[in-house]
């Protein structure tokens, strides 16, 4: 492990310390602001008509007897807010290689219906439970249309299409190709065939999706607060869906209850609510429930993965050629990132000399799919672990030396793979020391000792196995991200970023690396993060990326205003700025405490007072903004180890403990980092053995409450223990990666592989995830019954 | 989702309690509200009364006699759980009381909602099942009893009717001799349980089974009494073989299926459980 002494490059070393959050004392006090807490005078409350069927044409939606209903002011369809609109579909298409249809999806739907959940129409009323009333009020007539409910067979060419305005349903196809793969399977000693089903489900944050919007008339402005982690694409999206400018229109994120991917996307209501509320010309409101975030709300779904593996005599990977169709959903509305992503980090910590996949995305009548924590990773590596251990199997290898020979040695970095990501740039590992990273889990877990303590307990009729998977995470995604310093003549400083902070710790984040370099505390340093009107420009939250790219803003940021606190000091002081030093809010003179001036005062002097020069020649205000530019990802690692033991005549699966080794770089602060991960670790508990957003075969959701859609509860979760190691990036100043996805794109591959560790006396192995009782339990039933066992 | 609009109301006796539920069209008894408010929020159910029972004293408590404990339909769930009385008079119902959901449910979840409210997965009709409880059910005319076997009617539904209310349920005292297992299956600690098996074992003074019961849950729309099970065990001496033999009664079962736990994976849980079942009584008795 390297490690650093933040003190010998940075200033007074709040950089990597657990100072405790400052967003804590608010939040714990409940006096934070989500979205339903904010509450406008004469606000009116809403909730949509959706669709109760998957695919099907809107014959006649008759309102009379909802209108009736005591309370409501309005009920809202395609037609009603049509001329308010630009365009018939939201405009938030993005570029994307390989992309056949555009599928923006429309305010309201107005002539086909492509999933259930779809909003059709919106009903504003006094309270939301009237508004409820009124909607069940409405009478609906859809003739159904045959429902797309699966990715493989919705690519044959007999399936009915999921929309009649698409001529097929291959809404992209894009593919991977480099290495000579054909020559590597003619060479290989051994070869694996597999395929795999890999479901995983939704963001499931704790607060909901939830618009409240207010339209001004007299400043013919609209303000939309919106639980969303992309304020300014939001409001890009609303100025081009609206015809408005961009000084009509502000997007608020307030404290916002988790994200965790789903809130990037913007999605219908997002253009709603803030168009009823013009309409009406009264706030209006509407708060997602549970029912619509299962049914409404993007998230992750189906894959399917044909592989091909050729290894050589040793074990090591020659190549790989695979096809894996995704379930996109009924629309497009965030790219085609997530199977792309899963592709690529298929490839993981390895030496992968050859590799071609076709990548075909299906238009399917299901909620759309967009990427939730782990964006595809998770399954790229589930699928990439499993081929290892089945040739670890097949040779007789061990799993962690199958490992050993094909992980990339740490003197090959920085590491090219001949991959070209999104923004151009060939997909390169910058940094990190993946066999060591292996190395430290194993010894965690004692993994040598292992065998013995299994016999023992196998002897006991108690099946326990250990897993293993190494993973990278690509993070701190590009272009920029923008933050603004000021410090203002009450020696107030105030950070601004279009950054968005949804409980990660995005605002503590931020305060350390200022506090850092300006020598400050960090609870006395405001940070305002998801307003547009703070910031001209910002991106927001996703991959992972806000430390890196707006915490290297913040932190060219604060040195400008240090150099520029020391230039004015220099001056006032009659010093050699050279000689100052800044500490606890003052620029003094080096080895003379005392002799200084405080930022206060620097700002005063600066802020210019009425014909007097401004000190040194400087430029007025001691300020500075700049933006990150962020040349490439950065790239997390680490490694899982998990114990768990399988009941092979239920099929239960407890997990015994969990290891993690992860290596994120230097780290701004270890507690939040470890929160991150084990939040992670969660998640990925959740997609291998609880979590399933099935659908029937006519499209119909099957888990759309917590009763049928299990989240991992703490006492399903075992104690994680977390090892770092920070392997910093030389890609930025800070050295810093992200953090926030890897626990979830390990835990799917080491469970399983801990599961199949157990059962190995019954030879049991696993393809398809998530994992239930029952599943396990068939496996084994048929393999005691080969054995005569049962 | 919000509830729909209904009238509350808050009887203090039972006779009030009927009344109201006898004038009241579109009427819903209210428990401890674990079912049924969601069910409201939900929109599954819409009545347009709800009269909670909440404030009714005398359905509240555990009244211990010679050889019964009485159970006030309003005993919630963790006033059941932490009874030294039940604890030692009928120790089934302890092991499956902890069984049921969270301790914050259970501090408002009732035995007498849980049993009206009959979800074929929950777990306190399994336990009563096996105990042959007998239910005290007060109506227009007066109170009456009836053996819980006679209580199942459908799925979710029971021989209560309309204007009736479930008001105790009273439960043969155990001596310290009888074992009693409850097993259960469930994804998560606190979920319903996919499957769950009650059982109860006494021996004579040679040993062999004087009294069995055998209840499961989850295969059925309500509780299955295993009597070939209990046929089988009842004058036998224990041994792994005999409760193996058992234990198979369960393949001859009916059994709904889904998707997600089909038909021969609750037979199969039933019969593992059970074996095991017996295993846990055998080591108490």
């Amino acid at each position: 492990m390297q490690e650093f002494d933040s003190n010998k490059q940075f200033g007074t070393s709040w950089i990597g310390r657990n100072t405790p959050r400052v967003e804590d004392k608010r939040l714990l006090c409940g006096s934070g602001k989500f979205l339903d807490d904010i509450a406008l005078p004469d606000t009116l409350e809403a909730a949509f008509l959706r669709s109760s069927v998957a695919h099907g044409i809107i014959r006649a939606i008759d309102v009379e007897s909802a209108r009736a209903v005591v309370g409501v002011h309005a009920i809202l369809t395609f037609q009603d807010i049509r001329p308010l609109l630009t365009t018939d579909r939201i405009p938030q298409a993005t570029p994307a290689t390989g992309i056949r249809y555009d599928v923006d999806p429309p305010v309201l739907a107005h002539r086909e219906v492509c999933y259930v959940g779809e909003p059709i129409a919106v009903v504003i009323a006094d309270t939301r439970r009237i508004a409820e009333d009124a909607v069940a009020a409405i009478v609906l007539s859809i003739d159904p249309l045959p429902a797309v409910v699966d990715p493989v067979l919705g690519l044959e060419p007999a399936s009915p299409p999921a929309r009649l305005d698409c001529p097929d349903n291959l809404v992209a196809a894009t593919r991977i190709d480099y290495g000579d793969v054909d020559q590597a399977f003619a060479c290989a000693a051994h070869c694996i065939v597999e395929k795999f089903r890999i479901s995983k489900g939704g963001g499931h944050s704790m607060e909901t999706r939830g618009v409240l919007a207010r339209y001004d008339a007299v400043d013919d402005r609209l303000t939309v607060w919106d639980s969303s982690q992309m304020p300014h694409r939001a409001r890009a999206i609303l100025v081009a869906a609206l015809g408005l400018r961009e000084n009509q229109v502000r997007v608020v994120a307030p404290d916002v209850g988790g994200g965790f991917g789903p809130k990037a996307v913007f999605h219908p209501e997002e253009l709603a609510i803030p168009a009823a509320a013009m309409l009406l010309n009264r706030p209006v409101k509407w708060v997602e429930d549970r029912f619509e975030s299962f049914t409404a709300t993007v998230g992750e779904r189906d894959q399917e993965w044909a592989m091909e593996a050729a290894f050589d005599a040793d074990g090591r990977l020659l190549g790989i050629r695979a096809r894996l169709r995704h379930d996109h959903g009924a629309a497009t509305p965030y790219g085609i990132a997530l199977p792309f992503n899963a592709a690529t980090n298929l490839i993981g910590p390895y030496v992968l000399p050859a590799y071609r996949i076709a990548i075909e995305l299906c238009l399917t009548n299901m909620t759309p799919a967009a990427p939730t924590r782990g964006a595809g990773r998770p399954q790229g590596t589930y699928v990439m672990e499993r081929l290892l251990d089945r040739m670890a199997d097949r040779i007789g290898l061990p799993r962690d030396e199958i490992r050993r020979r094909n992980l990339i040695p740490p003197e090959r970095m920085p590491y090219a793979i001949p991959v070209k990501q999104r923004d151009g740039s060939t997909m390169t590992y910058d940094s990190g020391n993946y066999p060591e990273s292996q190395r430290i889990a194993l010894a965690a877990a004692a993994w040598a000792e292992f065998p013995p303590r299994q016999a023992a307990a196998l002897r006991e009729g108690r099946y326990i196995g250990l897993g293993l998977a190494n993973y990278v995470e690509g993070t701190g995604r590009g272009p920029f991200e923008s933050a603004s310093i000021s410090i203002g003549p009450s020696g107030n400083v105030m950070v601004t970023t279009g950054a968005t902070a949804q409980g990660q710790g995005v605002k503590t984040m931020l305060a350390q690396i200022v506090a850092d370099v300006l020598g400050l505390q960090p609870e006395t340093i405001d940070v305002v993060a998801g307003d547009t009107s703070a910031i001209p420009l910002g991106l927001g939250a996703y991959a992972s990326r806000q430390t890196v790219t707006a915490g290297n803003a913040a932190f060219a940021a604060a040195r400008l205003v240090a150099n520029k606190a020391k230039a004015a000091a220099a001056e006032m002081l009659e010093a050699s700025a050279a000689d100052l030093e800044l500490r606890d809010g003052m620029v003094a003179i080096q080895g003379v405490p005392g002799l200084g001036k405080s930022l206060a005062e620097i700002a005063r002097s600066l802020a210019g007072v009425p014909g007097f020069a401004l000190p040194g020649g400087l430029t007025p205000g001691l300020a500075a903004a700049t933006d990150y530019l962020a040349p490439s990802l950065c790239y997390t690692n680490g490694t899982h180890v998990v114990e768990v033991e399988v009941d092979p005549y239920t099929g239960g699966v407890t997990l015994q403990r969990y290891i993690v080794v992860h290596d994120c770089g230097r780290m701004i602060n270890p507690m939040m980092v470890e929160g991150q991960v084990l939040g992670g670790v969660v998640h990925g508990i959740g997609a291998t053995l609880l979590e399933w957003m099935r659908y029937d075969d006519q499209g119909q959701p099957l888990a759309v409450t917590y009763a049928d859609y299990l989240l991992p509860t703490s006492d399903v979760v075992p104690r994680i223990e977390i090892f770092h190691m920070e392997s910093p990036t030389p890609l930025n100043p800070l050295g810093v990666k992200g953090a926030a996805e890897g626990g979830t794109i390990g835990a799917p591959a080491a469970i399983v592989s801990a599961i199949e560790d157990a059962l190995r006396p019954l030879g049991v192995q696993i393809r398809d995830i998530p994992l239930t009782p029952s599943i396990i339990r068939a496996a084994t039933r048929s393999a005691m019954r080969e054995r005569g066992l049962a | 989702m919000k509830a729909p609009p209904f009238r509350y109301h808050a009887p203090r006796s039972i006779p009030e309690a009927i009344e109201l539920l006898n004038t009241l069209d579109n009427a819903r008894v209210l428990g401890g509200g674990q079912s049924l408010m969601p069910m409201l929020n939900l929109r599954l159910a819409a009545p347009d009364h709800l009269i909670d029972l909440g404030n009714i004293s005398e359905l509240r408590g555990i009244v211990e006699t010679d050889d019964a404990i009485a159970i006030g339909a309003m005993t919630t769930q963790r006033e059941l759980e932490k009874s030294t009385v039940v604890h030692r008079a009928c120790a089934l119902l302890s092991q499956a009381v902890a069984h049921v959901g969270h301790q914050q449910t259970r501090n408002r979840g009732t035995i007498g909602g849980s049993l009206c409210h009959f979800d074929p997965s929950a777990e306190l009709p399994v336990a009563v099942s096996a105990l042959d409880a007998t239910l005290t059910i007060a109506g227009p005319t007066g109170d009456r009893t009836l053996p819980f076997s006679e209580f199942p009617i459908g799925l979710m539904t029971t021989a209560l009717g309309e204007d009736e209310i479930l008001t105790r349920i009273e439960i043969a005292k155990r001596d310290a001799k009888t074992g009693a297992a409850f097993l259960e299956f469930s994804r998560r600690p606190a979920d319903f349980a996919i499957v769950s098996v009650a059982v109860e074992l006494a021996l004579d003074e040679d040993d062999r089974v004087r009294h069995t019961a055998v209840a499961v849950g989850g295969l059925d729309y309500a509780p299955i009494r295993l009597r070939a099970a209990e046929d089988m065990l009842t004058g036998q001496h224990l041994s792994a073989d005999l409760f193996e033999s058992a234990s198979k009664a369960a393949d001859d079962l009916d059994c709904e299926g889904d998707a997600l736990y089909p038909a021969e994976y609750r037979r199969d849980l039933c019969r593992v459980l059970l074996r095991r079942a017996l295993q846990k009584a055998t080591l108490v008795s």
